[in-house]
């Protein structure tokens, strides 16, 4: 029987009416632990796993799952109408969407968010269904030069055609792995750059950071812009939603590779958060001509929002077919399986097909169940901007203090969220991008780990990374990546220069 | 005089009464503290704890799990510290307590907590791939030798259990590895399924995926007897017919991680009464078995005198590799 007939079967699992009705209960559970910042996925289905202990393995993993996804479209909504993200995931989807909702088209902003983001899941999980057997052993492939080198094409995708001036992209990179490298290290097992601080030897919350620098950074922003007390004037309009959809045609080609990046970031494992930074990145280059990115061009949104959530759902196969998570919350939801009594690995899919199929085809309803759920608060939550800043403006300072807190209860971190307020703020005024201090937080340590690893294996030679083709094609074509843009700059620039002369 | 006598006994009777209501219970909800992140060994250790709790009803106060697993589990400690002698939060653990200020500076001693009770031993055994040239522990150990410090030996984390053991081995039989730290168990499990590492000594419920699918197998065990008898895992092979190390011919007898739970130190006598019976109960529940059998730990149940001395001598032991390797802190 092919993986057809067995996720017919999984699809006979899924469909009763008790699964259909915790479904949405989860995205509903989802979406709110996702809207608020900090609270993230991973704290949500922590506190979900005591509750399951008693159901029934399938039902219990649909409610986690369910959740997962309500907590990933939660997450695009704060980062859209105030610059917050939600989740690590969501990150890039600030860099457009906000722009986007605060010239008035917050409706739009949030219609082409979600339903990419429900195109980006779907895709996802045909990926899963289709590829099942063959995806795990891919994964098998990966070593830690092969991880290293997944990094280094997420670093080099997204920076090689940075905006910015290059030596304030270079300065705000280095700033981001500096704090990375903050708390235990791995292979080294010794404290870095803690200065005996107590509170540091955790490191620096990465979601922290971002709360601190986008939510109060921008509120700063705003403060300083002349305190403008009215709320942004959006039209809300049911037909808006529809315009946007029928729009959504035109981004076929951002859709497409979007998916195929977040699948692959999905597989291999990357995770979402490097996911969606990526094909930011990707879009940023290869789009055509129009509108700046960054000022709300649609394809900033489509782009990050697909790749995200089609690594997020990929990310469940690495987890139930090799027992390795790619995200956060995949690896409470693994801790979940033991307790079921469940072992998470290549012999899954043999001795628990029921289990794994179920999975699979609730995947498919609970992600169509989230996009119907999300779009319908698209009206709610658009209105949320018309509010006064007055009212507004301390309400985001209340969840931006209480998110950073519910990371890891700790109040040291209320002041990290202050400190980095400020340096967001003197960031935007310095014209220094935040974009690669964020990808170099998220992804320094890992890269760290993933290189000297290889460097230990391979007794420190860099012919590692070269070593096979898997390893080498990665490598070759994040230089392409991060070279090429810079060689047709010099070009262009040294072309100019010849036309001037010849003007002369 | 009777009068005396009645106040007398009145003040017996009243002191007697005392004695049986001196027994302590929790007055407000207890914290589990994990040292560990979410889905670790030691936060399923602590859930499972939690909903057994629940489910027989053993404390009167909710219970609230909070990862503390900064720093190898540091975080959790050091909390400790700053808890003093409160006897509403219980720290789970492994031998990090009492092992990592060994390695790093830390900012709390073993002195800061008070250990209830040791629920299982988790073990550890040397897996290599399954197509790999060595029959058993005694090859493998062979082929090291001949090409010293060429065989990459995977484990979880530096400084830490597995890098320790594999330290052990090495100063037993004169082999020399080259170990490779990572994140977790789970991702040692699947680098060596695929290749990239030549053995790692993960506990049983870390492999045991990919060795029902046949990719890696057990050489051999570092504990004094062989495992409990199971269903065969792969082939007709179960966990009772893996060798112990010691009948290998490595010799050391046995290596196991204790699962832990402590206090933070400056409770009284009657509290730690307490957490000790709880936990006891726990162990004896069918919940308990079930899941020492599923993540196949050795289930054993050690408080008092036997946890003190099980605790010093591992804590002996391992510092004497420790500063074979010049691993302490100063």
């Amino acid at each position: 029987m092919g993986n057809f007939g067995l996720l017919m079967e999984g699809f006979q699992v899924a469909i009763t009416p008790m699964h259909i009705g915790i479904m949405v209960v989860g995205v509903m559970l989802g979406l709110i632990v996702g809207v608020l910042p900090g609270l993230g996925a991973p704290n949500g289905v922590s506190l979900l796993i005591p509750l399951t202990f008693t159901m029934d393995p399938v039902s219990a993993i649909i409610l986690l799952a369910s959740m997962y996804w309500g907590a990933l479209f939660g997450g695009s909504t704060t980062s859209i109408l105030f610059n917050i993200p939600g989740e690590p995931s969501s990150v890039a989807t600030t860099f457009d969407g906000y722009p986007m909702a605060q010239k008035g088209q917050t409706t739009r902003a949030l219609t082409l968010a979600f339903m990419s983001a429900g195109i980006g899941a779907l895709v996802g999980v045909v990926v899963i269904t289709l590829l099942s057997t063959w995806a795990a052993e891919f994964a098998l492939r990966f070593g830690a030069p092969e991880y290293f080198s997944v990094y280094f094409l997420a670093f080099c995708a997204f920076i090689g055609m940075g905006s910015s001036a290059p030596l304030k992209t270079i300065i705000s990179l280095l700033v981001g792995l500096a704090l990375s490298t903050v708390g235990m290290d791995t292979i080294t097992g010794t404290l870095r750059l803690t200065f005996g601080v107590n509170e540091l030897m955790g490191g620096v919350s990465f979601l922290v950071v971002v709360i601190g620098l986008f939510g109060i950074g921008e509120l700063l922003m705003t403060v300083q812009d002349g305190l403008r007390f009215r709320g942004v004037t959006s039209r809300i309009d049911l037909r808006d939603v529809f315009r946007t959809i029928a729009e959504l045609p035109r981004y076929w080609a951002t859709l497409l590779r979007s998916s195929a990046i977040g699948t692959w970031m999905g597989i291999t494992p990357g995770g979402p958060t490097a996911a969606s930074f990526m094909s930011y990145g990707v879009a940023r280059q290869w789009s055509r001509p129009g509108e700046p990115f960054g000022k709300g061009r649609p394809e900033g949104i489509v782009a990050p929002e697909t790749a995200d959530h089609s690594a997020g759902t990929c990310a469940m196969l690495p987890m139930l077919a090799l027992g390795v998570p790619s995200s956060a919350t995949a690896a409470v939801m693994m801790g979940g399986l033991m307790i079921w009594g469940l072992t998470p690995g290549p012999m899954l899919f043999a001795t628990k097909p029921d289990f794994v199929w179920g999975l699979i085809a609730s995947m498919y309803i609970s992600n169509i169940v989230a996009v119907v759920l999300v779009m319908a608060t698209v009206p709610m939550f658009a209105a949320l901007l018309r509010i006064p800043f007055a009212i507004i403006g301390p309400v985001i300072v209340a969840i931006c203090f209480v998110g950073a807190y519910t990371v890891s209860s700790a109040t040291f971190d209320l002041w990290l969220v202050l400190l980095f307020g400020v340096i967001g703020y003197l960031f935007s005024k310095l014209n220094y991008p935040l974009a690669p201090l964020v990808l170099a937080m998220v992804l320094g340590h890992k890269a760290e780990n993933a290189f000297h690893q290889s460097m230990i294996l391979s007794d420190g030679s860099l012919g590692v990374f070269w070593s096979n083709p898997l390893v080498g094609s990665i490598m070759t074509l994040a230089l392409i990546l991060v070279l090429v843009p810079q060689l047709s700059r010099l070009v262009s620039k040294f072309r100019s220069r010849g036309t001037l002369r010849s003007a002369q | 005089m009777k009068k005396t006598s009645i106040v007398l006994a009145l003040a017996a009777t009243l002191l007697l009464s005392a004695g049986a209501f001196a027994q302590w219970a929790p007055e407000r909800p207890v914290e589990f503290i994990v040292a560990s992140g979410a889905g670790g060994g030691t936060d399923n250790f602590a859930r499972t704890i939690q909903s057994i709790i629940a489910q027989h009803d053993l404390m009167d106060q909710s219970v609230v799990v909070l990862n503390k697993g900064a720093g190898s589990g540091a975080e959790a400690f050091v909390y400790a510290k700053g808890n003093a002698g409160d006897p509403h939060k219980l720290i789970f653990g492994t031998n990090n307590v009492y092992l990592l200020p060994h390695v790093a500076k830390m900012a709390y001693t073993s002195e800061d907590l008070v250990p209830v009770a040791a629920l299982a031993l988790d073990e550890f055994l040397i897996w290599v791939k399954a197509d790999a040239p060595y029959a058993d522990a005694a090859a493998f150990i062979e082929a090291a030798k001949a090409s010293p410090g060429s065989i990459p030996f995977g484990g979880s984390q530096s400084k830490d259990t597995d890098e320790t053991l594999v330290a052990l081995v090495e100063q037993k039989t004169g082999a020399e590895f080259k170990y490779v730290p990572f994140n977790g168990g789970g991702e040692v499990g699947v680098q060596l399924a695929g290749g990239h590492i030549a053995a790692n000594v993960n506990n049983p419920n870390e492999n045991l995926g990919q060795w029902q699918a046949g990719a890696i197998k057990p050489l051999c065990v570092f504990s004094d007897e062989r495992m409990a008898e199971s269903e065969p895992i792969h082939g007709d092979m179960g966990w009772h017919d893996i060798p112990t190390c010691a009948e290998s011919g490595i010799d050391i007898s046995a290596y196991q991680m204790p699962r832990t739970v402590w206090l933070p130190a400056g409770v009284s006598d009657e509290q730690l009464a307490f957490y000790v019976d709880v936990m006891e109960k726990v162990s004896q529940t069918p919940e308990w078995q079930e899941y020492v059998a599923n993540t196949s730990q050795t289930g054993r149940f050690l408080a008092g005198d036997d946890l003190a001395s099980f605790i010093d001598n591992s804590e002996t032991s391992t510092v004497e590799v420790f500063k074979a390797e010049g691993w302490t802190a100063q």
